[in-house]
């Protein structure tokens, strides 16, 4: 796999999803500079978190406008993998490329910490190596992370099953508590319609080595993998 | 020409921001505060633009349309 991960100014979770990528065999990962306008012969491309331009105006609003998102507009629309964490998610909002939007969260907290995180749909791109029900800890670390978007859409979104992470506790209940920004539906993560552009809140590259902690990230880049293996076999 | 884009959340999206502030309000001894809202108000001063283009902008970059309402006041 091929991947590409894009730098704005801003991005602070660039290097680290460079390195648990390339931590994988076979894979290659490239850091792209927003300026850039094509993202020739990538299988992935990641937005990494951060604080693009500053959070200015409202999180991700300015970088969806920046040069190479036209270039990861035309790579969605192809099928390629893109997969947004954190200001990633709130910048493929913006765009469009994902439904609803990211809120302040709801206590005005900033929030790092663990989580734990339920797997609700292993049928994408991004979850196929997990199983459903499975429980992750994977850590946030932001303070816009509450889901919302308008009821019909999320009704859309669950009855198409683009829910594929929900906040819960140890024990995998999906409750209130458990639920630390504020998120509608305690989603923490959300794919396209066409399953192959996935957004999250949670950092699964912070959790791709025992030395940081934890391996509960590796499943998701390790799906994301073997699609790309499966699309070209 | 001068115009000022004026942000607001959407009535029906929670404004924890603005829920703060009013506690904040109470705390200092202003009684009976039933809403605060906080929002954004933006000034733009342009050559050459047309109101359409500013419309164009304060939906597309200045508003998020799913949680946000703009009002656009053209003032010279």
């Amino acid at each position: 796999m091929k991947a590409a991960v894009v730098q704005f100014p801003g991005s602070n979770c660039d290097t680290d999803c460079e390195a648990a990528l390339k931590s994988f065999p076979g894979v290659e990962a490239s850091i792209v500079w927003h300026k850039e306008t094509s993202l020739p012969g990538y299988d992935a491309i990641v937005l990494p978190g951060g604080f693009s331009y500053g959070d200015y105006l409202r999180c991700g609003s300015i970088a969806r406008f920046s040069p190479i998102m036209a270039a990861v507009r035309d790579a969605a629309d192809a099928g390629v993998l893109v997969i947004g964490i954190c200001n990633g998610f709130q910048i493929l909002c913006e765009a469009g490329l994902l439904p609803g939007t990211l809120l302040r969260n709801n206590g005005l907290l900033f929030r790092c910490e663990h989580t734990h995180l339920r797997v609700e749909n292993t049928e994408t791109p991004f979850t196929a190596v997990l199983h459903k029900g499975q429980v992750l800890d994977i850590p946030i670390a932001h303070g816009e992370g509450n889901y919302f978007a308008e009821p019909e859409t999320l009704c859309q979104i669950e009855e198409n099953g683009q829910v594929l992470l929900r906040y819960c506790d140890a024990s995998g209940n999906v409750a209130p508590e458990a639920n630390p920004n504020g998120s509608l539906g305690n989603i923490a993560g959300i794919c396209s319609h066409g399953r192959n552009v996935f957004g999250l809140m949670p950092h699964p590259e912070r959790v791709c080595d025992p030395l940081l902690g934890g391996t509960d990230g590796r499943g998701i880049f390790q799906s994301m993998i073997e699609a790309v293996q499966q699309a070209k076999a | 020409m001068k115009a000022v884009v004026t942000v607001m959340p959407k009535p029906a999206i929670l404004d924890p921001a603005g829920v703060a502030t009013g506690r904040a309000m109470e705390h200092l001894g202003l009684k009976g505060v039933r809403s605060v809202r906080i929002g954004k108000s933006i000034e733009i001063e342009v050559d050459g633009a047309t109101e359409a283009q500013l419309h164009e902008i304060a939906h597309d970059l200045l508003s998020n349309p799913v949680v946000e309402d703009y009002k656009l006041q053209i003032l010279a």
